[in-house]
């Protein structure tokens, strides 16, 4: 039977790891090479890194980066930030990337999803979302969350499905950072309306926060930062807790 | 040992070189005919579009040879697809090395399968050390149902091969090189067939 994923993600500046509340408030919190070493020890499937560097070197610097990743890991993993080209894809795939996640080129060239999913398959592409809840509505936002759309995220995943996204990873900006669980209605509600995987991000915590997203949210995946770098949580035990609430995970 | 990875523009094929790097065993990525059959090991890597793959195999002109090769050959992914004579993946010709068809998962289960899932009924050297019930990486939208070369099966929205073999030619569903230890035990064992 296929099983829920557990995925810590990595956000990357400048060559290090990096996590903030809300978006905000930007704290060192390791090298992304030793720290996702450790988390495919404790049993990590898979792997996001997402890379919030803004320079011109950017590409450089994060392909080399990726090549080295690749070298030291043997599961999946995601590179997202700043992709906005089929070439930017190429050079990632080509380093050693499985996964790329686009986020704000999607939302401004739609089209972007079809060519990428032309050329190299569904598999390869994340969709990535990041919504805030306003005023009961979902509302997608640009640029870690400094830009509002008029998009809603619940149109903007059947939209991205359509055109070839693999999987959406959608971001709570509510939750994010909270560590008071995932947005678990919210990520029912998409679940119904979509038919390809939905990783859930922001707000784990707890144990029990993953429990009740794989329950009450039905994700086929959770994704968490802070509580895997800080070894508040160890992927091992949570997965044991996990298969003891009947949740199928890889032991 | 002499091992290629087919080169047609498979898209991740690092991770499968690094793989093998780890095994202790160079690699070369290439698509000369001359170099590929007179290699100890093939590997025929896969991932994304059918069609574009098959195009990709005529106009480098492997069509014709893959099916002569008389060593050891591992499709993955889609090059295990590839291996059977037809995909419903936009209604295209594979290598026709093996019987059968390959068929679409249905609407009732998210398509891709993408995750971990786990073997079962497993009956080859290929599995050597490797026992029922691990996981290995998976990510398709399409399936090989069984056959009589299945080696191997699991079950999505329904049972289906994950391995198969007929003579030299195997073919894995799974992603060996993103399979973690499992993987690893899986490409070592090919390696010494």
């Amino acid at each position: 039977m296929l099983t829920k994923r557990i995925i810590p993600c990595l956000d990357i500046k400048n060559g290090r790891t990096v996590k903030g509340v809300n978006f905000l408030n930007l704290k060192d919190a390791g090298d992304p090479i030793e720290l996702a070493v450790k988390h495919v020890d404790d049993g990590a499937d898979e792997l996001v890194f997402l890379d919030i560097t803004a320079t011109e070197q950017k590409r450089k610097t994060l392909s080399r980066l990726v090549y080295n990743i690749a070298s030291k890991i043997n599961i999946p993993f995601t590179v997202g930030g700043g992709i906005s080209s089929i070439s930017d894809v190429d050079i990632l795939l080509k380093n050693g990337a499985d996964k790329v996640s686009v986020n704000s080129s999607a939302i401004k060239n739609p089209n972007l999803i079809n060519e990428i999913s032309e050329k190299y398959g569904s598999q390869c592409l994340v969709i990535a979302i990041d919504a805030k809840k306003v005023n009961s509505n979902w509302i997608v936002h640009l640029m870690g969350g400094k830009t509002i759309t008029e998009l809603n995220l619940f149109d903007w995943a059947i939209e991205a499905e359509k055109r070839g996204a693999g999987e959406i990873l959608f971001t709570s900006m509510n939750n994010d950072g909270t560590k008071d669980g995932y947005a678990n209605k919210a990520l029912l509600r998409l679940s119904k309306l979509i038919n390809i995987p939905i990783i859930a991000s922001g707000g784990a915590g707890e144990i029990y926060h993953f429990i009740d997203v794989f329950k009450q949210g039905k994700a086929d995946a959770a994704l968490a930062a802070s509580v895997f770098h800080y070894n508040e949580i160890s992927i091992n035990e949570l997965k044991k807790k996990l298969k003891a609430e009947k949740i199928n995970v890889r032991l | 040992m002499n091992v290629v990875i087919i080169d047609y523009d498979a898209g991740n094929v690092q991770s499968l070189k690094f793989a093998l790097d780890k095994l202790g065993v160079d690699s070369i990525l290439t698509k000369d005919r001359e170099l590929i059959s007179k290699s100890d090991k093939v590997i025929f890597p896969g991932q994304g579009a059918a069609k574009n793959a098959m195009n990709k195999l005529h106009v480098n002109d492997l069509v014709d040879l893959i099916p002569k090769l008389k060593q050891p050959v591992l499709g993955i992914c889609l090059g295990m697809q590839l291996l059977f004579e037809k995909t419903e993946e936009g209604n295209v010709n594979g290598l026709g090395i093996i019987k059968g068809y390959v068929k679409k998962f249905s609407e009732k289960v998210k398509v891709p399968q993408m995750g971990w899932n786990t073997l079962e009924n497993l009956e080859s050297k290929l599995f050597n050390n490797i026992n029922e019930g691990e996981y290995m990486y998976l990510v398709h939208s399409y399936y090989v149902p069984i056959v009589p070369e299945t080696i191997g099966i699991s079950e999505y929205d329904l049972k289906y091969s994950i391995a198969v073999k007929k003579n030299n030619f195997y073919g894995v569903q799974f992603h060996p090189e993103k399979s973690s230890f499992s993987g690893n035990k899986l490409l070592n064992n090919f390696l010494k067939l």
